[in-house]
């Protein structure tokens, strides 16, 4: 009797399965529990995996809840790579789509910024511009400056309390307030850490990032919020080491 | 079949640890007794950040063994070819003294199941793992060591016992071997056989590497022991006392102490680095 | 483009009050989020040693499917994005938070 490697994992990852037959104990007797091992294994490290990549889903839904959410997940979208540090991509949209779940709106795109700082920590390194780089550009050409950003520098918009949420849960922060807020994840060396964007911050960022001009972006940023401040939002930016070079286009 | 010396050389003939990051400065202030470390492959994948930096810095400082643990050399497909191009990446730039996977397979249909599978012992398995071993060691442009598995349950169709089936392997292929003398001790009491017989049957020639290791118990349905493969525990005694008699059929090799989960302080992970110590002591005096 | 003539001046008084920079990047420092660090390692050990665990039915069969009531999410009061409607981003139709 072959056991194709088929068999094994449809057994693995279906415990309503019956066991492959051809499996057996020292005398020959039907594997049973032994082969529970393997399904055990699988299913207790993906599950670890992801409650390990997604503490603040665990806190937020609380252990016992995430354990089983983890086992529906893992089942359904076992990991496509070897690499475990990218285990869970799927794991937001889950959240969203799964109905006994939808009460807590906000589930998905704290799953993201979850992935997005597990990213950032594995995010290729780069050398950051210090500020005296910034003074070295005359005053008049600041307008037409742009800027590369760290590889580590992701961003997010979100309709919720994003970062007050992760905050509450990771930091002991205050409890959010209904507000939308919008994060950028910037690794001043090798922790990721996301800071809740300033009005029109996003809008800022996302223009920079785009290759737009100072002038340009700052221009974008104050149509979409005028309480945009650009003092505050390069502030933000230098602090956290996401600029990797400037270049004052002509 | 790849042409390299046997057995493997390069790593000293003293005890190594499974490197965690959280032994990071402890490593760095004072390695006490340890030789040389172990890393998993796959953990060093990234594109940057603290993992490759640590690691970086400590190639400077020791010999490294890299463990792959995802390779899926037993599996019924073809072998990964992105992974087997990070597994070249990795091996370039760190140039490690050593690069060992495992006799399992754990990724099939375009699933990864992130545990160590096990399979038959038959021609076919034989063929294919060759196969992939050739690839491997042709892709990264050198040696691997072959891990021999723990075993929970037997398949009815296997034909070779597993030495037999390592030494051809290790013929075959001309790759070395990696003896988990842990393994050994929880497949033979879950397959009620002699662990010593089977060092005795196994091929200590092509031995690179030991690995020892700590290991749950649990029962099977019929109260029968069920021995896991945790690496969360201490080396038990019988483990040890299999690990003198390994050695002294085999002479001194270098020894691994895997504690991957329940991770110890450094002072309880080096002290099983101790041991491993007085061991080789006992065969090189 | 003019309308920003007055902004840019700024710029180098912020960049002054950057003068403290963090030095270069270190392996040996200590993480601040050991738990972004431990997500997705890969690992060859067995899991727990217990047989049961990923065999229990957990499996998701339909309404039988209950949350059981736990987790901070109790605690967070988001009283007017409770209803369970998801909420598009439209960034302008929402207050918006101001960082001290």
């Amino acid at each position: 009797m072959t056991v194709t490697q088929t068999t094994f994992r449809s057994a693995i990852l279906d415990s309503q399965q019956d066991r492959p037959i051809g499996l057996s104990d020292a005398k020959g007797q039907p594997a049973g529990r032994r082969f529970d091992v393997y399904r055990n294994n699988v299913a207790i490290s993906l599950t670890e995996a992801l409650a390990t990549g997604f503490p603040t889903i665990a806190k937020l839904i609380g252990h016992e809840n995430f354990n089983a959410v983890a086992a529906i997940f893992l089942r359904q979208s076992p990991p496509a790579s070897p690499l475990m540090m990218h285990y869970g991509a799927g794991f937001p949209e889950f959240l969203r789509d799964f109905e006994p779940l939808a009460h807590l709106g906000y589930l998905g795109d704290v799953a993201d910024l979850e992935l997005a700082l597990r990213q950032s920590y594995h995010a290729a390194d780069a050398t950051p511009i210090t500020p005296d780089a910034l003074e070295t550009v005359p005053p008049e050409q600041l307008g037409e400056v742009t800027f590369s950003f760290a590889p580590a520098v992701l961003v997010q918009q979100s309709p919720w309390p994003l970062h007050a949420i992760w905050s509450f849960n990771m930091q002991d922060g205050p409890k959010p307030e209904a507000v939308a807020q919008d994060v950028v994840i910037m690794r001043p060396e090798f922790d990721p850490e996301p800071h809740a964007l300033p009005p029109g911050g996003y809008t800022c960022l996302k223009s920079l990032m785009s290759g737009d001009t100072l002038g340009i972006a700052a221009a974008k940023a104050t149509e979409a919020d005028n309480a945009f401040d650009l003092g505050a939002a390069l502030t933000l930016l230098l602090s956290g080491n996401a600029l990797t070079s400037i270049t004052i286009s002509t | 079949m790849y042409d390299a010396p046997q057995p493997p050389k390069g790593l000293p003939n003293l005890p190594g640890v499974g490197y965690k990051p959280q032994h990071y400065n402890d490593l760095l202030a004072n390695s006490g007794t340890v030789g040389w470390l172990e890393v998993h492959a796959e953990n060093y994948m990234g594109d940057g950040g603290r993992p490759i930096a640590q690691l970086r810095e400590l190639t400077k400082r020791f010999p490294i063994s890299v463990h792959g643990v995802g390779l899926s050399i037993g599996g019924e497909g073809h072998l990964d070819s992105e992974h087997l191009a990070r597994l070249k990446h990795l091996v370039d730039w760190l140039n490690p003294t050593v690069f060992s996977e495992h006799l399992a397979w754990s990724t099939h249909d375009g699933a990864f199941l992130n545990d160590l599978l096990p399979l038959p012992y038959t021609d076919d398995t034989l063929t294919r793992v060759c196969d992939h071993i050739d690839q491997l060691q042709t892709t990264i442009g050198r040696q691997m060591m072959l891990e021999n598995p723990s075993s929970y349950l037997a398949f009815d169709e296997s034909t070779l016992s597993e030495p037999d089936f390592l030494r051809e392997v290790a013929k075959r292929t001309g790759c070395g071997l990696l003896l988990d003398v842990n393994n050994v001790f929880v497949s033979a009491t879950n397959l009620n056989y002699d662990p010593k017989q089977y060092i005795a049957d196994y091929p200590l020639e092509h031995v690179g590497e030991i690995h020892l290791g700590g290991h749950d118990e649990d029962e099977d349905d019929h109260g029968k022991p069920l021995l896991i493969d945790s690496h969360g525990a201490p080396v038990v005694d019988p483990v040890w006392a299999l690990l003198d008699h390994t050695l002294s059929l085999s002479g001194p090799r270098p020894i691994l102490i895997e504690w991957d989960t329940d991770v110890p302080e450094w002072p309880i992970l080096h002290a099983e680095a101790e041991r491993a110590d007085i061991a080789l002591s006992k065969v090189t005096a | 483009m003019t309308q920003f003539s007055k902004t840019l001046p700024l710029l180098s008084a912020v960049a002054a009050a950057l003068a403290l920079q963090v030095g270069p990047a270190e392996a040996a420092k200590k993480e601040k989020c050991y738990g972004v660090a431990k997500a997705g390692e890969n690992g060859c050990a067995a899991g727990p040693g217990t047989t049961c665990a990923g065999t229990s039915t957990l499996d998701y069969q339909g309404n039988a499917w209950t949350l059981v009531e736990a987790g901070s999410c109790l605690d967070i009061a988001l009283p007017d994005m409770a209803d369970g409607a998801p909420r598009t981003p439209s960034l302008e139709a929402l207050p918006r938070d101001l960082p001290s």
